[in-house]
């Protein structure tokens, strides 16, 4: 052990020989325990489905629910050759794959070639997605099952192709499932997207695409 | 009830007018008023300095000197706030400590006395003019009250209360303060005395006596025209215009 | 060379002279308020959130040694590397070795506040390593030379005009009066540097005792891309960051966000828990987390004033405090400013130097109702005054109190005391008594009362 943690941690167990007092609380602690106090996110899927569309749309994300995969496969396509997109990097997913592959344009995999110069030269990064929570319209993405870090950060346009089955209602339900999906293997990143990028630095005005993605698109296959 | 005053010791040398008002208003309210003229000073500016020991002797004076009260009332969130949440605990430890939970529980500030004690709101006044009103940080954070003057200026026949963003905004006295980092207290009253004044109101009202030293000093030497008056005038002025 | 307390007189009464920028600060702040408001309202019962935050903190802080223990053999498990640093100079030469040892060029910072109070950024340069500040603000303020003034908005008190002068100047970059493309600006200049960068540094929010994640929130992206596009990630944090469980992300990442932004959530909130796995296409080959006590630990042993620990670092009471709106960040003249910056300076940095911090006050208390933790601010501050009312001697404090008590403890020598200062007022106000000239300068007092209350009621009986 190094002599800069003995020291530390002695200091530590020294300075807490004396007990503080619990804060002082408003509440009754029994209440405390539950987390019924954070935002609502509804009785029914119908209105936590609604909260989802809600939150995305003021966070100016794009939000589109489809019935099936050939749904998102016509959309994206469509709105790849509206805005242009050419060059799709995207990692190999059941969801992801048929989409990018069916644009018109220079779809790449990341798990075929990958350097940071061509991830920064994409228009798109296509991921999928470890879930979606409706109290926030938060993406949750994983750098083992969403192609690494880089892809849904560095390209100026990110596209989520996920299920509506991965959608959860709140935070606790997904830090619930996390601990159960990935106990004793957490991937290296997890990463809550909430909206695209952006900054209140100036003058607290709200400006979209700092540095993160200015465009996010959530496609919710039934 | 048999109500003991507790009367801040500036509002004793500056603006004594602001203890009679509250002395007439709880008689009217059937209350038999008494001063203890031992009384002198709750100790707050040492407290506030850090000067904790010389603060000790003030508040164990004034347990002495409130011993026999049945109720202690003062027209002040500041100096109330001394008496009842912070002697409990600059004298914990202490042999006093009992008493001064004694007498924190039967101290009250003005307008708190009336609505939560007497619970009275409408105390019978009229008065023809707009005011604006001041929460003293004492009152409203530490006493936590903000209601309690609300419910009395409502109930006030002809008075017509306007609100602003600035209400619970501190005016800067801070006690001490306003001298030690005059530059900064002046800042402060210049943003809230600003607001208060723009609201075309007649008067600014607090159950607090010296914030509104604080703002009616900036007030006058701005020569604007709203002027303060503690919600104990007022009251007084009402009973007086029924 | 002047003390701190002699920087901190001028510099405020230059800030609180300026009015327009006192009122540009105000109406900076006043979306923050709106939007605050309306996010705080979407909590079925905000006030048992502070509590449930308030309580996640203080039994992980309370616990330290074993929940920070337990942090490190989870985080070294996951393939990452802990050092611990005893003070600034010892944290900063961690760090220095580390990119000795990785052969670094280029270094992109993401925002850190730990990293400005150890001063890393000078000790780089001395060193000859380019670090250059990713997040827009620091940017910005790295650009001006100048600390940051609020450690959750480094530059809110700069008017867009001067954003776009310092672009001009330092980037060639054409004028311009829109946010979004001074932003544009940056973004682009940023790009290349992600990639080019051999070592990201960053901070942590939180350290996750029982995952041994480290947890960075931010709204740009930035930290995102300073922690996955160079070899190296090095973070550094305070050791009070840890927290005992990952399910207490669910109460305090939105907390952080709606009291320190006005938002629900924070657009990036990532756990980090190792460098690349073998099996992911990116990220880092090496995670270093530096751990830095630099006096944290003599915070911690007061337990009276332990829970200053607890902050997550919001800006909440900076965001409240009259202090700070009308003296504005830089008056502090240290890394932390505003209530939090006032309460724990003079711990981490020395009562006798610093306790005027906590001098600049009025208690008014916004702070303590603003803190989502519930850290008891406006009462430490008066605490950090009464220890240095012990330590630090201050002989006309300690005269004038003496003899304020002395008379107060008379009532016949009070009651006189108040005529003589009533009757001679006139000639008074002329002369250098203590306080009152200066209250003068910018106050009138009210119409000297002939009599005194006590006076009155003893002439009249009854009223």
């Amino acid at each position: 052990m190094s002599e800069a943690r003995k020291e530390i941690m002695g200091r530590i167990r020294e300075a807490l020989k004396t007990p503080s007092p619990k804060p002082h609380l408003k509440g009754e602690s029994s209440k405390v325990a539950g987390k019924a106090w954070l935002p609502e996110v509804g009785e029914t899927q119908a209105e936590t489905y609604t909260l989802l569309s809600d939150n995305l749309a003021k966070l100016k994300a794009h939000f589109h629910p489809v019935e099936n995969l050939d749904q998102a496969i016509s959309l994206v396509k469509d709105l790849a050759q509206k805005k242009n997109w050419k060059n799709i990097a995207y990692h190999k997913n059941e969801l992801v794959t048929p989409v990018a592959l069916a644009i018109d344009g220079n779809a790449w995999a990341v798990e075929d070639s990958f350097s940071k110069d061509e991830l920064e030269a994409a228009d798109v990064g296509m991921t999928s997605c470890v879930s979606i929570v409706a109290q926030f319209g938060a993406i949750l993405v994983s750098s083992e099952t969403s192609g690494g870090r880089g892809l849904s950060i560095l390209p100026p346009v990110h596209v989520v192709i996920a299920k509506a089955d991965q959608v959860v209602p709140d935070l606790a339900a997904c830090f619930e499932q996390i601990n159960v999906q990935f106990k004793g293997k957490m991937p290296s990143m997890l990463s809550f997207i909430t909206g695209p990028s952006r900054t209140g630095d100036i003058e607290r005005i709200l400006v979209l695409g700092a540095h993160g993605p200015k465009e996010l698109y959530l496609i919710l296959v039934r | 009830m048999r109500v003991s005053l507790f009367i801040p010791c500036f509002v004793d040398q500056l603006t004594p007018q602001v203890g009679l008002a509250a002395a007439k208003v709880l008689k009217k309210l059937g209350q038999e008023v008494e001063f203890n003229s031992s009384q002198t000073c709750c100790g707050q500016p040492s407290y506030n300095s850090g000067q904790w020991e010389i603060a000790k002797e003030g508040a164990i004076r004034s347990l002495e000197v409130f011993k026999d009260a049945e109720v202690v009332v003062g027209p002040s969130g500041s100096c109330v706030a001394m008496m009842k949440k912070f002697y409990p605990e600059l004298l914990h430890g202490t042999k006093y400590e009992a008493e001064a939970k004694r007498l924190s529980q039967r101290t009250f500030e003005f307008s708190d006395f009336i609505v939560s004690q007497l619970k009275i709101t409408d105390i019978g006044a009229t008065l023809n003019k707009k005011v604006t009103y001041h929460d003293g940080c004492h009152a409203l954070r530490e006493l936590r009250l903000k209601e309690e003057p609300r419910k009395l200026l409502r109930a006030v026949k002809g008075l017509e209360l306007i609100e602003t963003e600035e209400s619970e905004s501190c005016c800067g006295f801070g006690g001490l303060f306003s001298v030690k980092f005059p530059m900064i207290s002046t800042a402060m009253v210049q943003v809230k005395a600003g607001a208060l004044a723009r609201t075309g109101a007649d008067y600014v009202v607090s159950s607090d006596p010296s914030c509104l030293l604080q703002i009616g000093g900036w007030l006058s030497r701005e020569g604007k025209v709203i002027r303060p008056l503690h919600i104990a005038e007022l009251l007084a002025m009402g009973i007086d215009h029924a | 060379m002047p003390d701190s307390k002699s920087i901190f007189i001028k510099e405020s009464t230059l800030t609180t002279a300026d009015g327009d920028q006192r009122q540009f600060i105000r109406t900076a702040l006043g979306g923050y308020y709106k939007n605050r408001d309306l996010y705080q309202a979407r909590y079925r019962n905000w006030e048992l959130a502070r509590d449930a935050a308030s309580l996640a903190k203080w039994s992980a802080v309370n616990n330290l040694a074993d929940v920070l223990e337990k942090f490190v053999s989870k985080f070294e498990s996951n393939g990452g590397k802990v050092h611990w640093a005893r003070d600034a100079a010892e944290a900063r030469q961690i760090i220095l070795d580390l990119l000795a040892k990785a052969n670094a060029k280029a270094v992109i910072k993401s925002k850190c506040m730990t990293t400005e109070e150890i001063h890393l950024n000078d000790a780089l340069e001395k060193a000859g390593y380019g670090v250059v500040e990713s997040d827009l603000g620091e940017f910005i303020q790295q650009l001006r030379g100048e600390a940051p003034y609020h450690f959750v908005f480094p530059c809110m008190h700069l008017k867009r005009e001067a954003i776009s002068d310092l672009f001009t100047k330092h980037l060639g970059t054409a004028a311009t009066d829109s946010p979004e493309e001074l932003t544009m600006i940056a973004r682009r200049h940023l790009r290349k540097l992600y990639i080019t960068a051999d070592v990201g540094i960053t901070g942590a929010n939180f350290l996750v005792a029982d995952t041994g994640q480290i947890s960075i929130t931010e709204n740009e992206g930035n930290a995102r891309l300073t922690a996955a596009m160079p070899r190296v990630h090095i973070a550094l944090s305070g050791i009070e960051k840890v927290i005992n469980t990952i399910d207490d992300l669910a109460v305090l990442l939105p907390m952080l966000a709606t009291a320190g932004a006005g938002q629900p959530m924070t657009c990036y909130n990532t756990l980090y828990a190792g460098p690349k796995k073998p099996g992911e296409r990116d990220g880092p080959e090496e995670f270093h987390l530096v751990l830095l006590d630099n006096a944290r630990t003599q915070l911690l042993a007061d337990p009276e004033q332990r829970d200053a620990l607890h902050c997550i670092r919001c800006g909440a009471c900076l965001n409240v405090c009259p202090i700070f709106k009308n003296i504005g960040g830089h008056a502090y003249g240290t890394t932390y400013q505003g209530p939090i910056g006032s309460v724990i300076t003079p711990h981490l940095r020395g009562l006798k130097d610093w306790n005027h911090l906590s001098g600049a006050s009025s208690l008014c208390g916004a702070c303590t109702d603003a803190c989502p933790v519930r850290i008891d601010l406006h009462h430490h501050l008066l605490q950090n005054r009464r220890n240095a009312a012990k330590v630090v001697p201050n002989l006309f404090d300690r005269v004038f109190h003496g003899t304020f008590n002395f008379v107060i403890q008379r009532p016949a020598l009070f009651s006189l005391g108040g005529k003589v200062f009533r009757k001679t007022f006139g000639l008074l106000k002329h002369l250098p008594v203590p306080y009152l000239g200066t209250w003068l300068k910018s106050r009138d007092l009210p119409a000297i009362p002939q009599k005194s209350f006590r006076e009155v009621w003893k002439d009249s009986k009854n009223v």
